[in-house]
């Protein structure tokens, strides 16, 4: 067991936990969207940054994902320190602004404090994003990477795979065709958190 | 001439693409006719650094240097030097700010403020022989390191010497290693990481292309003080001559007992293999590398756990860059004394620059620590050329920063360029002079990183297009007014953000441009201008009536028909057949065009 600081509280969790799973112990929430329980953690989407505070000899005093962050023994962690909400609010509107038609991102959005029209008028960043920025293609997927993930590490298949890199990362399946490994469990739609994969019956 | 004459013909990449083959083919035919094939040798060895000035060669033991040969210079070459003995004055080096011819290498300015030890074997050997490794000390300190030291020995040794990580972010090398040592696992690894993507820069290809043992021998007392096994050379595709001389390396030390079972008869083994990478700049990341060697995309992991920990196939395994391993066995030869005797208070030793740009003298040198940008600039690298005025310098290559002329005395080492906004990075320095653009080269450098990013987490993946787009509406006369803020405000939050290393520094060059060179950005948006004249949409050319000597040049060279008026008469533009290409301005001779 350790013991660590989350939010100015002292917790004490088995060694193996994560940040997330300690601020869990305490009813803390940290919003997260590429994270679920059965996978590796992944730490891609930054949605869960906390801020690990300098303590006990310790510098660095980085953002880091709460949800792939192993606790250690005297770890400090602020959860919604002005640093992080900030840094959550821009992670936030960056997806919202790449799915803006996304009704459950515009949720998310809504839940840290981001949406078109509340934005804080002083942030130039969000007024951007979410104003001034073009339109991207339309889409709900936000590139999360849990239906690809799934299907490696739980069902097995590896029936979809991300390909290319940066803004024209896609999820795809092989060669773009029906993938042949796909049993059509649905793991992949019912863990899309923008609902951007459904399930078609086979003809 | 007689006994026994030595040409060492510089066979790197840059001479090889400005024909040193075709001069090689000539030397050997000139040298048989004139019966002088069994006194002289000709040597291919790895890049001099002088690249500007190949092909290049070495006449030993004299040392006589020529430059910029070609086939046709050799008959001469050969009759009046090798067998007259009367070297051939203009075939050598002449500074191109004036002064007398330079016979010697060592006596060039290029060369004069260098000092060696990564690249302490370039153009004295030829790195296809291990004969000639061995004979200039190589493999003793791999002898020595097992013979006579223990892997904790080694550990302190690399420690107190104050090596610092090459490849960019400048981690304490014996410190990485020590981690990695204490790691419980087995096997482990050590990983040499040659995926050197920066544009413009080639210090690890030419390292290995020079002398790829001193890489090797690095790796194996590296191997050897952690408690690996296995090596992994992960060399980017693009370094097709690198490749094989690391090949022929491996091969030849294989030969020779120096890497394999029982190295030495001491017990201790350690074998090598190659892995080609096949073109992501984010593979520069030790974690991206990891996965990439696995199979897997090539996407950076959170860390922790570190690869020390946890690396390749989830074994404990140390990376380091080309020329940090380069510089191990002249540490263990010397002692970590001597190497800390060398550079600045944090940063120790040497570091190897690829300099580039609108310079004299482009090239690879390598200089102490703490050397400044100015000596590099201007002493090494021969001023700008053209006459141009100096405007700008970028180091660490796309992800690094912009410095101003005022910064030109700022040392080079990690904690300096990092306090100037700048970073180390693996060493690719680019010169800029008064024709650039900062806003454009913020842009271009944004544009590869942008390019580059993997994809896996928004800031780097979002962030940075949303960034890219901001700067060409600037460039493209469509910036508003407050899109400076914005932009700082967004690189910084992106730097703050992403997960690796690609993602925190991609702002980098327009963050230290706009903290530079604000007045350009500011032209740009309010303005309407580009002072540089570069960005085509927000620039007109015309012809001054009064300088016009209607000489025709310009209406005979204009690649759209643009320019009206007979001659000897005062030409003009038709600004809407005009595609501002800048033709007519270059090929004036009375400086008649004016572009603002």
């Amino acid at each position: 067991m350790v013991t660590l600081t989350i939010d100015g509280q002292p917790v004490e969790v088995p060694e193996d936990f994560t940040v997330l799973r300690a601020a869990k112990t305490l009813g803390i929430t940290i919003p997260t969207l590429c994270y679920n329980s059965h996978l590796k953690p992944y730490g891609g989407c930054r949605v869960c940054l906390v801020e690990v505070t300098p303590s006990g000899g310790r510098t660095g005093g980085g953002l880091v994902p709460a949800c792939a962050y192993p606790v250690q023994e005297g770890l400090c962690i602020e959860t919604d320190s002005e640093r992080v909400l900030q840094a959550r609010r821009f992670v936030v509107a960056l997806l919202l602004a790449s799915a803006p038609e996304a009704p459950e991102m515009q949720e998310l959005a809504a839940s840290v404090g981001v949406s078109a029209e509340t934005f804080d008028k002083t942030d130039a960043v969000g007024q951007y994003l979410l104003r001034r920025a073009a339109k991207p293609p339309s889409t709900r997927c936000i590139k999360c990477g849990l239906c690809v993930r799934v299907c490696d590490e739980f069902v097995g298949m590896s029936a979809t795979t991300f390909t290319q890199r940066g803004t024209d990362r896609k999820v795809t399946t092989p060669f773009g065709k029906i993938s042949p490994t796909c049993i059509g469990c649905g793991a992949c739609a019912y863990l899309c958190p923008t609902h951007a994969i459904t399930i078609e019956p086979a003809e | 001439m007689s006994g026994s004459t030595t040409i060492m013909l510089c066979a790197g990449t840059s001479c090889t693409t400005n024909r040193c083959v075709a001069v090689r083919e000539a030397l050997e035919q000139e040298l048989a006719q004139q019966g002088l094939q069994d006194s002289v040798e000709i040597v291919d060895t790895g890049c001099h650094g002088f690249c500007a000035h190949g092909p290049i060669m070495t006449v030993q033991p004299e040392g006589i240097f020529y430059q910029r040969l070609t086939a046709s210079d050799v008959p001469r070459l050969v009759s009046e030097h090798l067998v007259k003995g009367q070297p051939v004055r203009d075939l050598m080096y002449t500074p191109p700010e004036g002064g007398p011819t330079i016979p010697k290498l060592s006596d060039i300015g290029f060369f004069g403020k260098q000092r060696l030890i990564a690249l302490a074997n370039r153009g004295l050997i030829n790195p296809e022989s291990i004969d000639e490794y061995i004979g200039r000390g190589g493999y003793d300190a791999l002898a020595t390191a097992l013979t006579q030291l223990t892997p904790e020995d080694i550990v302190k040794e690399i420690k107190s010497s104050g090596l610092r990580g090459r490849g960019g972010a400048g981690f304490p090398t014996g410190l990485k290693w020590e981690f990695c040592k204490a790691a419980m696992g087995s096997p482990k690894y050590v990983i040499c990481n040659a995926d050197e993507g920066d544009p413009g820069a080639f210090m690890d290809r030419s390292i290995i292309e020079s002398d790829p043992h001193a890489v090797l021998e690095g790796m194996a007392i590296g191997a050897h003080a952690i408690g690996a096994s296995q090596g992994i050379v992960y060399l980017r595709d693009e370094y097709p001559l690198a490749l094989q001389r690391v090949n022929i390396a491996i091969e030849q030390a294989r030969e020779y007992g120096l890497i394999g079972e029982n190295i030495l008869g001491t017990g201790f083994s350690f074998d090598l293999t190659v892995n080609r990478g096949a073109g992501a700049f984010v593979c520069g990341e030790e974690t991206s590398l990891i996965n990439s060697l696995e199979g897997a995309m090539p996407e950076p992991r959170t860390r922790p756990p570190f690869p020390a920990q946890c690396g390749y196939n989830g074994k404990p395994t140390n990376i380091n860059n080309v020329e940090t391993w380069a510089n191990i066995p002249h540490i263990i030869a010397r002692g970590s004394a001597w190497f800390a005797s060398i550079g600045t208070a944090s940063s120790k030793g040497t570091k190897v620059f690829s300099i580039v740009g609108k310079l004299r003298n482009t090239g690879l040198i390598e200089v102490p620590m703490g050397t400044t940008l100015r000596d590099i600039v201007f002493d090494i690298g021969g001023g700008v050329m053209n006459g141009k005025a100096f405007k700008a310098i970028q180091t660490g290559g796309p992800s690094g920063g912009c410095l101003p002329a005022a910064l030109l005395d700022t040392p080079v080492d990690y904690e300096s360029l990092r306090k100037a906004g700048a970073i180390m990075g693996s060493g690719g320095l680019i010169v800029m002079d008064e024709s650039t653009c900062m806003v454009e080269v913020a842009r271009f450098f944004l544009s590869f990183t942008q390019g580059e990013s993997c994809g896996k987490c928004p800031p780097c993946r979002e962030g940075t297009r949303h960034m890219l787009n901001i700067l060409t509406d600037i460039t493209e006369g469509k910036g508003e007014p407050g899109d400076i803020e914005l932009l700082e405000e967004m690189g910084a939050a992106i730097k703050e953000t992403a997960v690796c290393g690609l993602g925190n520094t991609a702002p980098n060059p327009v963050l230290t441009t706009i903290r530079y060179f604000r007045d350009e950005y500011e032209a740009h948006i309010n303005d309407r201008r580009c002072t540089a004249c570069v960005c085509k949409a927000l620039i007109t050319y015309s012809i001054t009536a009064d300088m016009c000597t209607g000489c025709h040049a310009c209406f005979k060279n204009c690649p759209t028909q643009a320019i009206v008026g007979q001659v000897k008469t005062p030409h003009e533009i038709t600004q809407s057949k005009c595609v501002k290409c800048g033709m007519c301005k270059t090929i004036c001779k009375f400086d008649a065009v004016r572009c603002e």
